[in-house]
């Protein structure tokens, strides 16, 4: 399979994300740039972290305007794996491809650290290497990571298994304590309706050797690979409505 | 003609931004303080459209860009002396 990591002004995990999925998970791994309207031939689509526009306006803001957004925008509607980062699940928040949005940080600084993120959702093409219930060990850098949803999205996406992380403590419990940006209910990353897109806050990426201090976001591509080299093409997801932002 | 467009969170989100700024002057004393919300402003040249077509424009600039309508309202205005 043959992974595609978009490049933006100001993405600045491009190489680490491309390293990961290159070197150490051997896959064909190509970089797209934002302005061109190909995504050659790709089978998922990841947006890297960074500081897109130099998060201008808010994060993601301006990025989800990109040419090349417009064709990820189909190609997710199409049932497309698209997979958002930090600052790329920042713009597919912008771009309406997942609900909700981000506040500043609860204590208004810039995160960086290792956290603990729980896996609530093991059935998806973005966690089946791993389990329900486990606990991975990855890490954050970001300023704008409070994830907001008004309280009947995030209904919606509690009844519907849309919850893939949550922040917790090294034992799993999704504490207040552990929740260090103030997302409302511990969301560290979810997934669309339909399934084939997911954003997280943490860093797989940085994650993904030993070197590294931790293995534990090697699973995401793992599962991502595993999802699309042994499983039939993609299944066709249900129509999506129109993000707010277009109406 | 210009327009100034004023973004700020809605009523419903949390303003940690604004609450650190009403804390800091709360510590100077000034007590009659009781809300800070923080915004953004921005002030758009629209030369070339009629006081119609701003009027359109505008709002959709807003929403489609300046604000995330998620978390933000806007309101705006034309400056004076246009």
């Amino acid at each position: 399979m043959k992974f595609g990591v978009v490049r933006f002004p100001g993405s600045n995990c491009d190489f680490d994300t491309v390293h990961a999925l290159r070197d150490v998970l051997k896959r064909e791994t190509v970089l797209l740039w934002h302005k061109d309207h190909d995504l050659q031939g790709v089978d998922c689509v990841v947006l890297p972290g960074g500081f897109s526009y130099g998060d201008y306006l808010r994060s993601g803001a301006i990025a989800r305007f990109s040419p090349l957004m417009q064709e990820v925008q189909a190609f997710a509607e199409r049932g497309g794996r698209v997979l958002g980062i930090c600052n790329g699940f920042q713009i597919l928040l912008e771009l309406g491809l997942l609900p909700g949005a981000m506040l500043r940080n609860k204590g208004l600084k810039f995160l960086c650290q290792h956290v603990h993120v729980r896996v609530e959702n093991a059935r998806t093409d973005f966690t089946r290497a791993l389990r329900k219930g486990q606990v991975l060990r990855i890490p954050i850098a970001h300023f704008d990571g409070n994830y907001y949803a008004p309280p009947r999205v995030l209904r919606e996406l509690e009844r519907s298994g849309q919850v893939v992380f949550r922040y917790c403590e090294a034992d799993g419990r999704a504490t207040e304590a552990a929740n260090v940006n103030g997302s409302m209910a511990n969301i560290a990353g979810i997934r669309n309706a339909a399934g084939n897109v997911v954003g997280l806050m943490p860093h797989p990426e940085r994650a993904s050797e030993r070197i590294l201090g931790s293995v534990d976001g090697r699973a995401i591509f793992e599962s991502l690979i595993l999802s699309l080299e042994r499983r039939g093409p993609a299944r066709r997801p249900a129509a999506r409505t129109k993000a707010r932002h277009d109406r | 003609m210009r327009v100034r467009i004023l973004v700020s969170f809605k009523d419903s989100v949390l303003d940690p931004q604004g609450q650190t700024v009403k804390n800091a002057l709360h510590t100077m004393g000034y007590e009659a303080v009781k809300d800070v919300r923080q915004g953004k402003v921005f002030e758009i040249d629209l030369a070339g459209a009629t006081k119609k077509e701003a009027e359109r424009l505008v709002p959709e600039i807003a929403r489609r860009v300046l604000a995330n309508p998620i978390i933000e309202k806007f309101e705006w205005a034309f400056l004076k002396g246009e």
